[in-house]
């Protein structure tokens, strides 16, 4: 379950972070927000929720009154012209678990929330602070950038302040300014709207995050069964076939068998007579080698990893 | 040492640019005379082949790997038992990968498997924050990114160890990289790599940090009581510079110097003459290409020698020389003689240029095919484990 106004700020209470908090009824919008708090000390943030084409989340932090360019934006996170949009209101639900009109910093206390990146307007620095939804509408909490970022950290993200009013060039000799912030992981909701593309091309960030092997089962994303449904076969069995020797035996033998069926025919019998297992042999080996030799370094390395983060992470013993 | 300032006809060949005589290709018996190093014979790869066990690499067996400095010491000594480790590396300025950045990668990969030896590989971020301004942040992502695909090339995690400089410099490391900077003159780099009193110390004082990884010392963890161990570099002769000043610093801090094994340059698909670039997606295959744009590619921009009619084709053969996908099919063809055959049926016209694209595009979606395999099973712990800081038992079994 996602975490409560109330958990929230006894963690910054514990933290030892100076904060004002003024309760208000529920408000959907920066307006309406304003009509509560605007005289208050404190400047106002509007905070949206964007993602890109690769299922990545952003959540844009920024002052009231500044102009989000997510055009520009999208260019100098690398991800092209067009390829930042509003996030749909169920992602706000099921990975910031706050209601709509609710997005704020504070949602990536969320564990569903880790793989979001927050970019923060640089010009809350220069803000005596500002108000921030603390998960619920109905509260205004405001903040020095000082102890946004105390937060933050305490919960192991790195703050990213930001120029948004700038606007590089992003070109062949001046790659994109922003790209360091994508997320590397992209997070696959059950979407059933939208259509995952499930090409032969499969894109090589999306496997190796959705599809992780069974030791590693604890950082896997929660619904990577769902997205079983959208990905194609091929790439459900890719991944997660690597682990597993029942799942290479059989792909092995299938490969071989099959060399076999095809070579053991009418010509070639006559051809080769007594010579045709000398001659389905070579084949074999001609063929697999390269191939087998790979499936089982592949084999080889996903089993150190396992035993690698077993190790990493094993408990100490307790006395 | 030489002096970086060529007259402007000579053919230029540094760490950062390579470029032909005008309009010609690179010369490498030149090369190898300007730079001192020595032909890789067909004696050295038949001794390799008899060391070994096993067929030589493909690599070694059609001369891409053509230049050496000391091999043949590295294997008088493993012939006496005493094994060595491999070093290369790569500089990650780009996340796409093509076909000519896995060519060391590959031969490295049969190197390990051949001699059972262990490998570190260097990501040099700080090279390319320094030297293609990209962020701090953007080249460790970057360093990240092409580790997975180096991973890919299939090499033995049990031996490799894989580190970036913004993570590994420090330590016994730095110690080294401080023995070394202080054995070279700021005369002796700006020789040796032509910078101007324009250029930012960073890049002054970045040798020092390619050449550590050469001493086994730079990584206690792995070979904490072996200063005697040798060290093989392959790479691509263009990294010649920064080896001869490393092995000319060697002797003076008490290491053995670094062999070499090097490769000539990958030809882009227009043709020798053409550059690869990152900018022209065309010029190159990708290890992201699928199997039609490994097809539009070679049959659209692959440089061809045939002649322009079917004819004269018949005729006159194909100009096996200028030829890409005959070039290619040099570097990914295991099978000698299919590539035999190939090479004498074009070159005297039966074969037509159609035909030879249609072999090479098979060859090269099936290794971009594995590869991309291989890629997929790529986590981000694999990446973490092969990258942390660990003893490597067993790595020379």
């Amino acid at each position: 379950m996602g975490y409560a106004k109330e958990q929230l700020l006894a963690r910054l209470q514990e933290l030892q972070i100076d904060f004002a908090q003024y309760e208000h009824p529920v408000v959907l919008t920066v307006e309406a927000q304003a009509k509560y708090v605007g005289h208050m000390k404190g400047a106002l943030s509007k905070n949206l929720f964007l993602k890109d084409k690769k299922h990545r989340f952003y959540i844009v932090s920024a002052l009231a009154d500044m102009k989000v360019d997510l055009k520009v934006l999208s260019q100098r996170l690398g991800l092209g012209k067009g390829g930042l949009r509003m996030a749909p209101e169920e992602a706000l639900g099921e990975i910031l678990k706050v209601p709509l009109g609710c997005v704020t910093p504070f949602a990536l206390v969320n564990d569903s929330a880790r793989h979001v990146c927050l970019l923060l307007d640089q010009g809350f620095k220069s803000q005596e602070c500002c108000f921030f939804h603390p998960l619920s509408n109905d509260m205004s909490v405001a903040i020095n950038f000082r102890d946004l970022d105390k937060f933050l950290n305490s919960i192991g993200k790195t703050p990213a302040y930001v120029d948004l009013e700038a606007n590089p060039p992003v070109g062949k000799d001046q790659p994109p300014d922003l790209a360091g912030l994508v997320p590397s992981d992209a997070v696959v909701l059950p979407d059933p709207s939208e259509k995952i593309a499930s090409s032969q091309g499969l894109e090589k960030n999306h496997i190796s995050v959705n599809n992780k092997p069974t030791a590693t089962a604890a950082k896997a994303v929660k619904p990577s069964n769902a997205s079983q449904k959208e990905r194609s076969d091929s790439a459900v069995n890719l991944s997660s076939s690597f682990g597993d020797p029942e799942k290479l035996v059989e792909e092995i033998l299938e490969k071989t068998t099959s060399i076999v069926l095809s070579e053991v025919k009418e010509e070639n019998m006559e051809k080769y007579q007594e010579q045709l297992g000398t001659m389905v042999s070579n084949s074999i080996r001609k063929q697999l080698s390269l191939e087998l030799k790979s499936i089982l370094s592949m084999f080889k390395n996903t089993s150190y990893t396992e035993g690698f983060y077993a190790g990493t992470h094993r408990q100490p013993k307790r006395m | 040492m030489e002096t970086k300032n060529q007259e402007e006809e000579e053919q230029l060949v540094t760490p950062w640019e390579v470029s032909a005589e005008k309009g010609g290709k690179i010369d490498y018996d030149k090369l190898i005379d300007k730079f001192g190093c020595q032909r890789l014979d067909q004696s050295l790869v038949d001794r390799v082949a008899r060391l070994t066990g096993r067929p030589p690499h493909v690599f070694l067996r059609r001369g891409v790997f053509f230049a050496h400095r000391d091999f043949s010491d590295i294997l008088d000594a493993y012939e006496r038992g005493q094994k060595f480790y491999l070093y290369t590396g790569r500089g990650p300025s780009s996340e796409a990968l093509h076909l000519g950045h896995l060519v060391p990668f590959m031969f490295t990969k049969y190197l390990q498997d051949a001699f059972k030896v262990p490998l570190v590989i260097q990501l040099t971020d700080d090279e390319k924050c320094m030297w293609k301004n990209l962020t701090v942040e953007e080249s460790q992502r970057l360093a990240r990114e092409n580790a997975k695909d180096i991973i890919a090339c299939g090499f033995d995690i049990s031996r490799t160890f894989i580190f970036s400089d913004f993570d590994y410099v420090g330590g016994s490391f730095y110690k080294n990289m401080v023995k070394i900077a202080k054995c070279v003159t700021y005369n002796k780099v700006v020789g040796i790599f032509g910078f101007s009193g324009e250029d930012h110390i960073g890049k002054v004082s970045f040798p020092p940090v390619q050449a550590a990884p050469s001493f086994p010392s730079s990584f206690p963890h792995i070979f904490s009581s072996k200063d005697d161990l040798r060290c093989l570099i392959p790479c691509a002769i263009d990294q010649d510079p920064y080896f001869r000043m490393t092995r000319d610093v060697a002797p003076r801090i008490g290491y053995h110097k670094p062999a070499l094994i090097e490769s000539s340059f990958f030809p882009a698909l227009q043709g020798e003459t053409g550059k690869m670039s990152s900018s022209d997606p065309n010029s190159a295959i990708y290890v992201t290409d699928s199997g039609k744009d490994i097809k539009n590619k070679i049959n659209k921009y692959a440089f061809s020698g045939g002649q322009d009619s079917v004819e004269n084709h018949r005729k006159y053969g194909a100009n096996l020389e200028v030829d890409i996908p005959i070039k290619y099919l040099g570097f990914f063809l295991e099978d000698d003689a299919e590539l035999e055959h190939i090479r004498k049926e074009y070159g005297t016209g039966r074969m037509l240029t159609g035909e030879v694209k249609k072999r090479l595009i098979e060859v090269l979606t099936e290794l971009v095919e594995r590869h991309r395999r291989a890629r997929a099973a790529v986590t981000e712990e694999m990446v973490d484990a092969f990258m942390a800081v660990r003893p490597l038992p067993n790595m020379f079994n």
